[in-house]
């Protein structure tokens, strides 16, 4: 059970919850609350499906999408976009930057557990 | 008896004096508070050089000899004065836009700047003027013999050429310092108008002081003057009617035409508004002046004894009555107006021999050597120019009352001077009113008339000692019969004013009108006689200039030697600032350079400033095509065009008002999605805590340790709670935006407002463990406010302050303290306090710094403090420099909101 999920939210309670129901499927999950150090996070843990906030405080998760991207190891890493502002420009957005999934908050337990199963490739 | 040195004591005093009052007025024209010298009434009187020493002493010796003939020379001002709206104001108008210097100026002006016309209409002056100033000297002299016949036999007083050059020079003198001050003809030559307007009442007064005397002390009263008048040889007096009607128009065409009236008329006009009362003032000022003329010339030729000259009745009546005092004002009066007449006819003939000959000269002089014309000051060289051509001037008119041996009549020269001038009107007249007038035209009409003048008046006129000699007047040239100077084309009979007046506005009009006709106006004189014909309909001019390629800098180079540094830098500066540049140096754009030129036509005429930035920018001004595009011919299309801008500019500001508000409603709509975009988060956001935990607590309930499961509903209750709060503080807000809350005012002590506050934040404040400092005594303070939602904002701010003050002994410090009108309330904390960046930025909504204690909090709280401090007429603000956070109430006192 080496799957590793690294969730980047500020919000401690999303936090606790979408922990408590990925751990529960089999995934080993880690998380950070800061967008100016996510990056190093990412690196440091090498998560296989990362759960990506748009509103950081620091920095913006759409900035580091767009790093990560951009990045010859962290390129096609999964992931998992989560906005609280469900407007279509905010999907548009997520995609055209290279978003594997996009989510609106809020969301069924089932919905996100699919959604990272589905990205990690394994359902 | 008059002695010599009294006499000459009361001259040097009477002209200290006039030194005095034009000094003062000078200074004070410079010191800006020259109002009163714009007011109609010095205008007026300056008017009244036209009353020279001719008419002072001359009307008198005219009305003795040819009865009430003398009221023409005052009939054809009156009437030009009476009808001013017709040919003064437009006259006055054109002169001011155009900022000419002299009527030879004007004239230059008006057809294209012309150098060769500004030249005939020079000297034409020159010559036309020297024997009108000879004739003052002559009056000034002979008036000073009269008291000279008194004196005993012994004293030798000066000579009359001693005296009349020792008059020159005073006057010389005079002028050069008055009249040569600044260059600038347009400022005005206040002290020398105001000295002038002195001068028409001292002879205002005289002449009508010598006629009460004459009247009531002579006569016995108005009775007893009309009974000598009626057995005087005037009574039997007939009228010329051919006479009577050339006189009028002749003094009329010379008020407009004499250089002298010119330059008070036109050149030193303040303000066009003058003319209206002018109007009428000046006419009643004639009157007054020829109201006792008559009675002035019956008494003299009743009383004097035979041969006495009637051109010195005003004189020798009171003194033969042995009215010393009478005399001497007089006398004075006979001087003021020679003086007054030299002053100002010697000023304007000196500013058009500078800028019409001098200037030009040097110009073309120059034009070989481009080098050095970019250095010097332009200035000096104007200034002497003119003062030397004062001195020069003068001197004619003196070498002229010595080689005329000062015989002739006064009056006969005035009408000959004023006959030489009037060959100015027809292309005066012409420039004003028609546009075809050209300037070929106008010089062909000019120079017949001035030959035609010179021929059968002027040389005539020299006498016997003359060019024209008896034969030559008797049989005309070369036998010619129909030739001779006064019986041009064997007309005989005619009186030779009569005669060359006619025979030479005939040759002059003629000539003027056909070669105006038969000529092509240059680009440059259409543009110009649009500017003047049409100038009181619209005051838009068609630039002058195409494309000029001249540097900027050249051009203030230039300006700055012709006015002067500061004021050029002024001009230049104002010009750029009016282009939206900063700096001294505006585009040479058309409208500039078209404005620079007027600038220094003021200083040096037309045509000269016309050469002098055609040598710089290269541009040979205007093209006839650019004509034709810029201002054609007609009036209406120019009046369409200018409809046409109007419109123009009027679309343009619309397009402007719409832009602004479009960029506005932009805005609102750009933050209106903000704040949607923001609403959602903070919505969605406890929302998905309070799905995720209530899908738990029902999908997997009965796993969980009852920690657990109470865990993850007290979760979802926060959340819950966060919501709600989250709704109530919008729906708050919202009220309070709106202004649908009204506030319920009630008169508190501001210690129990804080009290609530703390009271509803004692919960917290003791969790976080603040210590809290107040000062009770201080709060003991009346205050009409609405105690719940000031409470609600010390509650808001306390909040912030436990919330985010990170120090290991958090304190918050309440400190009160008066302002005139206003209770300021200050809340201190020794927290990290707040970027100087963001000060502004945290009373706008959901404008969270930092995200740590988020929880709770939707960022609507300062927002909403805002809000409510408006209400209650004051406000809430960051307090920088008090080592933490520190935000600061003010509350009005009763005062305010009462």
């Amino acid at each position: 059970m080496g799957r590793k999920v690294l969730l980047v939210e500020d919000e401690p309670n999303i936090v606790e919850a979408m922990g408590f129901i990925l751990s529960r499927d089999g995934w080993s999950v880690a998380s950070h609350a800061n967008g100016e150090t996510a990056m190093d996070e990412i690196r440091r843990v090498g998560p296989d499906v990362l759960v990506l906030d748009v509103m950081l405080p620091g920095r913006s998760g759409y900035e580091i999408l767009r790093e990560l991207r951009a990045d010859a190891v962290l390129a096609g890493l999964p992931v998992l976009m989560l906005t609280a502002r469900g407007q279509e420009k905010d999907r548009a957005l997520a995609e055209e930057l290279g978003a594997t999934r996009f989510m609106t908050k809020p969301f069924s337990n089932a919905d996100l557990r699919k959604a990272v199963n589905h990205i990690a490739g394994e359902d | 008896m008059v002695s010599f040195n009294l006499l000459l004591l009361v001259s040097l005093a009477y002209v200290a004096a006039l030194f005095a009052v034009a000094f003062w007025a000078d200074r004070r024209a410079r010191q800006g508070r020259s109002a009163w010298l714009r007011s109609p009434l010095i205008y007026t009187l300056s008017l009244s050089i036209y009353c020279t020493a001719w008419t002072f002493y001359g009307a008198v010796g005219y009305a003795a000899r040819s009865g009430l003939e003398y009221l023409t020379i005052y009939l054809g001002p009156t009437l030009v004065m009476v009808g001013w709206w017709w040919v003064l104001r437009k006259l006055v108008h054109v002169g001011r836009a155009q900022r000419v210097t002299s009527i030879a100026d004007l004239l230059s002006s008006r057809y294209g700047k012309s150098n060769l016309l500004g030249v005939i209409v020079t000297l034409l002056a020159v010559i036309g003027t020297t024997p009108y100033i000879a004739l003052q000297l002559q009056s000034v002299t002979l008036s000073f013999s009269v008291f000279a016949a008194e004196w005993p036999e012994g004293f030798r007083p000066p000579g009359p050429d001693a005296t009349a050059f020792w008059v020159a020079a005073g006057l010389a003198l005079f002028t050069i310092l008055f009249g040569t001050r600044s260059l600038d003809v347009n400022e005005r030559h206040s002290g020398v108008v105001t000295a002038i307007a002195v001068e028409a009442v001292v002879k205002l007064v005289a002449l009508l002081a010598v006629g009460v005397f004459v009247t009531w002390g002579v006569a016995g009263g108005v009775t007893g003057i009309a009974r000598a008048i009626e057995a005087s040889p005037i009574a039997t007096w007939q009228l010329d009617s051919a006479r009577w009607v050339s006189l009028t128009f002749l003094s009329a065409a010379a008020f407009l035409t004499l250089p002298r009236m010119f330059q008070v008329l036109v050149v030193e006009n303040a303000d066009e508004r003058q003319l209206a009362t002018a109007a009428w003032a000046f006419p009643l000022y004639l009157l007054l002046m020829s109201l006792f003329v008559i009675p002035i010339a019956v008494a003299g030729l009743r009383t004097l004894p035979e041969g006495a000259n009637p051109d010195l009745f005003v004189l020798t009546l009171p003194l033969s009555a042995d009215r010393e005092g009478l005399a001497m004002l007089s006398f004075l009066g006979g001087f003021s107006s020679a003086t007054s007449m030299v002053i100002v006819a010697a000023i304007a003939l000196s500013t058009m021999v500078s800028n019409n000959i001098v200037l030009p000269l040097w110009l073309r002089l120059r034009r070989d050597r481009p080098g050095a014309s970019q250095s010097g000051d332009l200035r000096r060289l104007v200034l002497v120019a003119r003062r030397l051509a004062i001195g020069a001037i003068l001197l004619l008119g003196y070498g002229y009352y010595r080689f005329s041996g000062g015989g002739a009549a006064l009056a006969a020269i005035g009408l000959i001077s004023f006959t030489g001038v009037a060959q100015v009107l027809p292309a005066l007249l012409g420039g004003l009113f028609w546009r075809g007038a050209t300037r070929i035209g106008a010089a062909a009409g000019l120079l017949a008339g001035f030959a035609v003048w010179a021929y059968t008046l002027y040389l005539p006129s020299l006498g016997e000692g003359g060019p024209m000699s008896a034969a030559l007047m008797e049989q005309g040239p070369l036998g010619l019969g129909w030739l001779r100077p006064q019986a041009l084309f064997g007309i005989t009979g005619l009186d030779p004013v009569v005669h060359a007046l006619f025979w030479s506005m005939v040759a002059n009009t003629g000539a003027f009108l056909l070669a105006s006709l038969l000529s092509f106006p240059t680009p440059l004189e259409r543009l110009q006689s649009a500017q003047f014909v049409h100038a009181l309909a619209r005051s838009t001019a068609a630039p002058g200039w195409i494309g000029g390629a001249g540097g900027a800098e050249d051009l203030l180079i230039l300006a700055q030697r012709i006015m002067g540094a500061s004021e050029a830098q002024a001009l230049f500066s104002a010009h750029a600032a009016r282009q939206g540049k900063q700096g001294y140096l505006p585009d040479p754009t058309a409208e500039f350079i078209e404005a620079l030129e007027r600038e220094l036509a003021g200083s040096v005429g037309a045509a000269t400033a016309h050469a002098m930035i055609g040598q710089i920018t290269g541009a040979a001004a205007v093209s006839v095509d650019d004509l034709m595009a810029v201002a054609d011919e007609t009036q209406q299309v120019l009046e369409y065009s200018a409809r046409l801008e109007a419109q123009q500019a009027e679309l343009a500001r619309t397009a402007r008002q719409l832009e602004a508000a479009n960029a506005k409603l932009t805005q609102i709509s750009v933050q209106k999605d903000a704040f949607l975009s923001q609403i959602s988060h903070e919505l969605r956001t406890p929302m998905t805590s309070i799905r995720a935990f209530s899908e738990i607590l029902a999908d997997t309930g009965e796993t969980l340790s009852a920690p657990e499961r109470q865990k993850y509903a007290s979760v979802i209750q926060d959340e819950t709670i966060r919501l709600t709060r989250l709704l109530d503080d919008l729906l708050d807000l919202s009220v309070l935006e709106n202004g649908q809350v009204s506030m319920d005012m009630r008169a508190v002590p501001l210690s129990e407002v804080l009290e609530r506050a703390l009271t509803s934040t004692a919960s917290v404040i003791a969790e976080a463990g603040v210590e809290t400092i107040r000062d009770r005594t201080s709060e003991d303070r009346l205050l009409h406010t609405d105690p719940g939602r000031l409470a609600q904002v010390f509650i808001n701010l306390i909040a912030n302050a436990v919330k985010y003050n990170d120090s290991p002994n958090p304190k918050l410090e309440i400190r009160i303290s008066e302002h005139p009108g206003w209770l300021l309330v200050d809340l201190i904390d020794n927290g990290p306090g707040i970027a100087p960046e963001a000060r502004e930025m945290i009373f706008e909504k959901f404008s969270r710094l930092s995200d740590q204690a988020a929880a709770g909090s939707a960022g609507l709280g300062l927002a909403i403090c805002r809000e409510i401090m408006e209400r209650l007429g004051g406000s809430v603000e960051y307090l920088p420099g008090q080592g933490g956070a520190a935000f600061r109430v003010r509350h009005p006192l009763r005062e305010n909101t009462a």
